[in-house]
């Protein structure tokens, strides 16, 4: 007895009738096996139903693997009604992945000849969906042949299936560029839009498509000033704007086209003013419109007076109300502001505006985008803004704000101690979020300042009996008071009211902080030593502190111990030693190597705490030698001291310097690497004070049109040389130009051995990955004379 | 377009159209990945969002969330209007579409985006062109006996 199958909306309706998971299951379950046995009979009146049902249990999330033969059957049945469904099964069960896909392409090249439209129609869609290389290669005759065919409701379909061919196939843009010529011609807005679609991937992958496409310039410039000025027509129109999604399409290909090249871009110059200009703006579509229309004059050599019109469009989205219009202004900006610096600074109020954006995806580009306008002439008015954004940003922006801020504020700060305070400030607000520089570069800045010791150990000493939680400050407040502890106790400051603090005070904070749990190994390691500078630092009797640094003799955590066990033989054996060793520490400078000067100027020997991550790939044989130049020269180990800024300093120092130090070099740039696009420069210098050291500086560029990412760079020199490589400015780059990847190598060679180097590349480029080897040619003799 | 998903408040994926070979465990993966991030989103948010490489346009109509996932050089805001389209295409087609309309009749739902997106590009800026084109093929289904008038 026959069964009657259930119609698919009656099955819809009982799964959606299931009142938990579990029943759910077992009517799919069930209906499933009645399918699997129908399919087994074979009957083709309800193939398609069957096939139907499957589908809809498929989104659902169940398996239907065994339908895939059905699609094939339902496509090769002569009925539409099977056809339609085994189509848009072969669309969602079948892809490349699975030998059975080829099989409908004989199928397919059926359909596809025998002329009747919405058949024609449906092999199109699948092939364009789903169509493998194979298939591809297999069809593209008959697709070359539908885009001359009369019924433009074919031949829009063919030319799009055509873009999918030839993503799949690039060499079938042979076949494909020919036809592209005459289909612009026609009137057709879906004709239209697919050609220029297709023209746009011919263009984008192939230099040669692009030369020849260029001549059709004075053409698209035509069609879209038709558009504007008179194709209204209500059937494509959306609120008043004649087919946007035409006119985009024509704009993106006219920027592709303009790109680099001054005659196209002359041409369209005009149109493109025309478009910003007259483009309604009341509703999205006109915006998407304008939106692409700024895109193009920004990325072609437009006229001076365009880029600043483009700009200003993009500071008019910032006020829009619509927030979409606003996300893409910001992140346009943000793209710009390096290369149209003074036309986005016009904007900067209410890009700082944006700041106080809710969505926080908005916030952060407002963020970003504001640290990139900071100059010297804005930065104070600028850091109130944005650490007024820090104290209420959302937690995950507040990483980035506190490093943003204390970058700017080193590059551009007005005074020492407005620069002080700003740390100070984001160290009070943001202390937990900070990088571990910022504390090596907070007292190299406060060392270095001799003028404001007095106001800085005061302000630090208010800040750390406020609150001894946020590490970072901790840090800085005890190494500053074990320095200037002095000056603290002196009392007077014309900078800040006058505090009389007393020993006892200083004393008693300095333990809480080596008490505290809140307080890491390290902080307890700057208290400690703090501690013990104030021993020739303060008047009083050092009883107190000798009684801390006994006891400490015996604490579980090692460094700990073995300060305090030191500092007590200090105490005990070798007191006469004691003031020197003591004493203020010297400034230590920042750049250049350190090695040498730390061992002989400063009584406390070299420690790399968090110099160490350098990044480096563990790899075998040849490539780096990754020479921590610093090490070596830690040879008085008895002191170890809380904190070297230097090491940390300059390591860290490249990733706010995206370049070289600045110092000119005579020497000349070296071009090592072109592939596709992406180059690479050296460029050299030989700082004077130091003959034996080379820096290069290493940039990686990108002028095609895919981005660059994951790249790494790695470097080999021979044994007699020494290398150090830096942090690397990023591992990506911005297709067309994008902001560059930097990275510094140092090379020591003292023995003016000839320099070799050999580079290793490894990036993804148009989804595929690549790997380059190879030995850099003609470095100039300087580089190691 | 890489790919489009139309899922309900709860989660329940009601269209799924990929224009980039994936397999159905990848699929799986993004989809929930992407209906759980989107879900997330907080009204007062802008449609955009980045994710993995790519750019999600997603918009609300009702109960049905319409997601899109584009690429970098893809306009965002035609993106919005691409959607727009869809819906209205389908309110024209089901007289005022409500999610239900797009459970019972999901291949209609295909039909429908089939006629105006190919290969991820769109292929017909016409309303009308595109219910035409519908109509025909209901019509075809219905009664394929009887010959077709030219679809222009």
């Amino acid at each position: 007895m026959v069964v009657p199958s259930l119609k698919l909306q009656d099955l819809i309706e009982e799964i959606r009738g299931a009142k938990t998971q579990a029943q759910e299951r077992e009517v799919i379950q069930k209906e499933c096996a009645h399918i699997r046995a129908s399919f087994r009979d074979g009957d083709p009146v309800h193939r398609h139903r069957q096939l139907a049902k499957l589908l809809y249990v498929h989104m659902l999330g169940y398996p239907a693997h065994f339908g895939q033969m059905e699609c094939l059957k339902l496509i090769a049945s002569s009925r539409f009604t099977d056809k339609r469904v085994g189509y848009l099964g072969a669309m969602l069960l079948l892809d490349e992945r699975h030998d059975a896909h080829l099989l409908i392409t004989n199928s397919i090249k059926n359909d596809l000849s025998q002329g009747i439209q919405p058949v024609q129609g449906l092999a199109l869609c699948t092939l364009s969906t789903m169509g493998s290389a194979e298939m591809c290669r297999d069809l593209a005759p008959e697709v070359e042949k539908l885009l001359l065919q009369p019924s433009p409701y074919v031949r829009k379909k063919a030319i799009l299936t055509a873009v999918h061919m030839i993503r799949k196939v690039p060499e079938l843009s042979s076949v494909f560029l020919p036809p592209c010529a005459q289909l612009l011609h026609e009137r057709h807005h879906g004709i239209l839009l697919g050609t220029i679609t297709l023209i746009t991937e011919l263009c984008e992958r192939s230099p040669a498509a692009l030369r020849h496409f260029r001549k059709v310039v004075p053409q698209l410039v035509q069609i879209l000033r038709t558009l504007v000025t008179t194709g209204y027509s209500t059937e494509h129109s959306i609120s008043g704007v004649s087919d946007p999604f035409l006119q985009v399409q024509i704009l993106r290909l006219l920027r592709i086209l303009g790109r680099n090249h001054e005659d196209s871009s002359e041409t369209m110059n005009d149109l493109l003013a025309q478009v910003a200009t007259n483009t309604d703006t009341s509703r999205n579509a006109g915006n998407a419109v304008l939106f692409e229309t700024v895109l193009t004059i920004m990325d072609i050599r437009s006229a001076a007076g365009l880029r600043v019109l483009a700009v200003n469009i993009l500071g008019r989205f910032l006020l829009n109300s619509d927030r979409n219009i606003r996300y893409v202004a910001l992140t346009s900006l943000l793209r710009l502001v390096q290369s149209d610096h003074s036309a986005v600074q016009r904007h900067r109020p209410t890009v700082v505006e944006c700041l106080r954006e809710t969505d926080a995806s908005l916030s952060r580009r407002a963020l970003e985008l504001s640290l990139a306008l900071v100059n010297s002439s804005n930065v104070r008015a600028m850091m109130q803004e944005l650490q007024a954004f820090l104290e209420s940003c959302p937690p995950d922006l507040r990483a980035d704000c506190a490093s943003g801020i204390l970058l700017a504020a080193e590059r551009f700060a007005p005074t020492k101690r407005w620069h002080i305070d700003t740390i100070l400030h984001v160290l009070t607000t943001a202390g937990t979020h900070v990088q571990d520089d910022a504390v090596a570069n907070l007292t190299q800045l406060i060392g270095g300042a001799q003028e404001l010791h007095a106001y800085s150990v005061r302000r630090l000493y208010n800040a750390l009996a406020e609150n001894i939680s946020q590490q970072p400050l901790v840090q800085v407040a005890a190494w500053c008071i074990g320095e200037y502890g002095d000056l603290l106790l002196a009392g007077n400051c014309e900078e800040i009211e006058p505090l009389q603090v007393d020993e006892e005070e200083v004393l008693a904070l300095l333990e809480k902080v080596l008490q505290s749990h809140m307080s890491l190994p390290a902080t307890r390691g700057y208290a400690l030593t703090a501690l013990m500078k104030l021993s020739t630092r303060l008047c009083g009797d050092n009883n107190r502190i000798r009684q801390v640094v006994s006891i400490y003799g015996s604490c579980l955590d090692v460094e700990l111990q073995q300060r305090a066990v030191e500092y007590d033989t200090l105490f005990r054996k070798y007191d006469h030693m004691r003031a020197a060793i003591l004493e203020k520490m010297p400034l230590v400078e920042r750049d250049g190597p350190q090695a040498d000067e730390e061992a002989k100027e400063s009584k406390e020997a070299a420690q790399l705490s968090e110099a160490a991550p350098v990044p480096t790939e563990p790899q075998a044989s040849q490539l780096l030698d990754l020479l921590d130049l610093l090490d070596g020269t830690s040879g008085d180990v008895q002191h170890p001291p809380p904190l070297d800024p230097s090491p940390g300093g300059a390591l860290v120092h490249l990733l706010d310097l995206p370049c070289a130090p600045p110092s000119p070099a005579p020497i000349p740039d070296l071009k090592v690497f072109e592939r596709e696009g992406v180059q690479l420069n050296l460029s050299f210098i030989r700082p004077p004070e130091n003959p034996a050291l080379l820096l290069i500086t290493v940039t990686a560029t990108n002028f095609s049109e895919g981005d660059v990412t994951h790249f790494i760079c790695q470097a080999a020199v021979p044994k007699s040389l020494q290398l150090q490589l830096q942090a690397p400015s990023g591992n990506t780059v911005p297709a067309r130009g994008g902001l560059p990847i930097t990275q510094l190598f140092r090379i020591l060679n003292p023995n003016k051995a000839p320099l070799r180097l050999k580079l290793r590349l490894t990036y993804n480029h148009f989804h595929q990955s690549v790997q380059e080897i190879f030995e850099v040619n003609n470095l100039p003799v300087e580089s190691w004379q | 377009m890489q790919f489009m998903l139309l899922f309900s408040r709860q989660g329940k994926l009601r269209l799924q159209k990929w224009y980039v070979p994936l397999s159905d465990k990848e699929k799986k993966k993004i989809t929930r990945e992407l209906v759980q991030t989107v879900l997330a989103r907080k009204p007062k948010m802008c449609s955009f969002l980045e994710w993995r490489d790519l750019k999600i346009v997603y918009k609300r109509y009702a109960s049905l969330y319409f997601c899109c996932a584009i690429e970098d050089q893809d306009n965002e805001l035609i993106t919005l209007e691409i959607i727009h389209r869809y819906v209205e295409l389908l309110d024209k087609y089901f007289g005022s579409v409500c999610e239900l309309d797009i459970i019972f009749n999901f291949e209609k739902a295909y039909f429908i985006l089939d006629e105006f997106l190919l290969g991820g590009e769109v292929q017909e800026t016409s309303k009308k062109n595109v219910l035409k084109a519908i109509e025909q093929a209901d019509l075809l289904q219905e009664s394929p006996k009887k010959t077709l008038s030219p679809i222009f």
